[in-house]
């Protein structure tokens, strides 16, 4: 089974390999046609005045608490849906009382109004 | 090496599966170009095929410090949407390789290229740079929840077979709606059609990107990528359409029956088979003529493009005849090799012909939604997301468990009931 995974890793030579190419060639190109490649590369011109933002909305926070709570319940349906039909009623049951704890915190999220953006 | 390359014809198993690592390559750098060009032409399509970054323009920095995080963002996007097309399949033994956990893989793959849009955001240094890619980012996983939740559905629908066990791999999946006699799409007849719409949402939602402005007065300047340009701006544009394509052979693999063709099972005889396989000539020989017609009374009255529209029309007419020549003479079984391609030109042509739908509805909803005021978007796709998209798919999910188990849930109740009476 582990040869399964090879070819993934193709892919990632594929594209590993032939961007720093193409990049290498872009830059060859460049440097004979265009005037381009001469002008010192100065701030660009966004509106404000530079600098990232020292500090963040809290909602980014939340969104990603709330996310990682999903999708790490997420995770364990799956292994639990191809064993589905096996697993039965005991199987449903179980998953019911999984997802129930996790829809309890989902309705006190929103009755908070973690789940706006204003 | 000639040994190792014919003794893989005829093989009912992919390459990576097969151990065969020459046909694996020889695929990879097939399907590579195969998304490349699907992306040039998207992009053609989405925009005219005059406004592309000359691959050949300046693309330094200002800020020395971020250099590497400015060289590592497209590399990112890029790498994140091409390791899910191992494992996309496009016909029962044509597809890179099968992994056991194919869904899986793909879905935790594609989610890596929110790093790409958050590392390219924090590129120029810059306040509007830094928070649409993080709106966007936000975005992006936001509608992975719903995503993956419906996955899950689809996932469960393939164990409901004897053996009560389901399977993850991509090629799997299409062979249990094959099983099953039905595309998942059409499974418990509403239920099946809400979790493709929610995942067809989703998936809109997570690979469009934003270029719109936050605090910037000029607001097509103010996107994460802003400071892209030339090739490395090209790259970061083929990685999001890349991703696209992904995403939407996902969708089909999942619930539009991957390579099967329309009533499979419903329409079985060797007539309707031999009728089905003439419909990529059909398609080729319908391009032909929408060409044709575009040469002759065309919008563009310039020579040089009649030429260049008339000799692809000519070309699409020879692959049309070519197809036809196909479908016609590999008829009868007893051409061992014909018969073979005739099959694996169907796999191929069903499934991206669906792919293909599937893309014109996302583009043709993609330029019909106009730019919009960024905040007050963001402020819609949160609430859709957590508030309507989310609580639909843990309902879908719910109702495919309890549909599915129909019967045995049936026999646990009323055994319930007579133990308490």
């Amino acid at each position: 089974m582990p040869q399964n995974y090879v070819p993934v890793f193709f892919f990632l030579a594929l594209v590993g390999i032939l961007i720093p190419f193409a990049l290498l060639t872009a830059r060859i190109v460049r440097r004979r046609g265009t005037d381009g490649a001469r002008e010192t590369p100065s701030g660009f011109e966004v509106g404000v005045d530079g600098g990232s933002p020292s500090s963040l909305s809290m909602r980014f926070y939340a969104v990603a608490a709330l996310v990682v709570v999903f999708e790490t319940a997420i995770i364990f349906l799956y292994a639990w849906a191809v064993k589905f039909k096996s697993l039965g009623v005991f199987g449903l049951v179980e998953m019911a009382v999984f997802l129930g704890v996790l829809i309890v915190g989902y309705i006190w999220a929103w009755k908070n109004r973690a789940l706006e953006w204003e | 090496m000639l040994n190792s390359l014919m003794s893989y014809l005829g093989s009912t198993l992919s390459p990576g599966a097969a151990g065969n690592q020459l046909w694996a390559l020889i695929y990879v750098v097939f399907v590579f170009m195969g998304v490349s060009a699907a992306s040039i032409a998207l992009y053609w399509i989405e925009h005219s095929a005059g406004s592309a970054p000359c691959p050949a323009a300046a693309d330094g920095i200002s800020n020395r410090e971020t250099r590497f995080v400015f060289w590592i963002a497209p590399i990112m996007g890029l790498l994140a949407a091409f390791a899910a097309y191992a494992v996309i399949p496009f016909g029962p033994s044509q597809a890179v390789t099968d992994v056991n956990i194919g869904a899986l893989l793909i879905l935790g793959v594609l989610s890596l290229n929110v790093l790409s849009i958050l590392l390219s955001g924090c590129v120029p240094n810059s306040r509007g740079a830094l928070l649409t890619a993080l709106l966007s980012g936000a975005r992006m996983v936001l509608f992975q929840v719903p995503i993956g939740l419906v996955a899950v559905a689809a996932i469960l629908m393939t164990s409901l077979n004897e053996s009560g066990t389901g399977t993850l791999s991509m090629i799997g999946i299409v062979q249990a709606q094959e099983d099953q006699g039905t595309w998942f799409l059409f499974k418990f007849f509403p239920i099946g059609l809400i979790a493709f719409v929610v995942f067809v949402i989703g998936m809109v939602a997570q690979t469009k990107r934003e270029r719109l402005a936050v605090a910037a007065e000029r607001p097509s300047d103010a996107g994460a990528q802003n400071e892209y340009d030339g090739l490395r701006r090209l790259l970061l544009i083929f990685g999001e359409y890349a991703a696209m394509i992904a995403v939407s052979s996902v969708a089909v693999t999942l619930w539009l029956g991957g390579w099967l063709r329309p009533f499979a099972s419903q329409l079985s005889a060797p007539s309707w088979e031999n009728i089905f396989s003439l419909f990529p000539g059909f398609t080729f020989l319908l391009l032909t003529a929408i060409l044709l017609v575009m040469t002759v009374r065309g919008g563009s009255p310039s020579r040089p493009r009649r030429t260049q529209l008339a000799v692809v029309a000519a070309l699409f007419g020879l692959i049309a005849a070519l197809l036809f020549m196909i479908a016609v003479a590999g008829r009868s079984s007893d051409r061992h090799i014909l018969a073979s391609l005739r099959e694996n030109v169907n796999y191929l042509y069903w499934f991206a012909a669906k792919v293909a739908i599937l893309l014109s509805i996302i583009l043709y909803y993609r330029s019909a939604r106009s730019r919009n005021r960024f905040g007050r978007y963001f402020d819609q796709s949160t609430r859709l997301a957590w508030k309507i998209l989310v609580p639909i798919s843990l309902a879908v999910l719910a109702l495919t468990a309890i549909v599915g188990l129909k019967h045995e849930t049936w026999d646990q109740a009323k055994q319930l009931l007579r133990m308490r009476s």
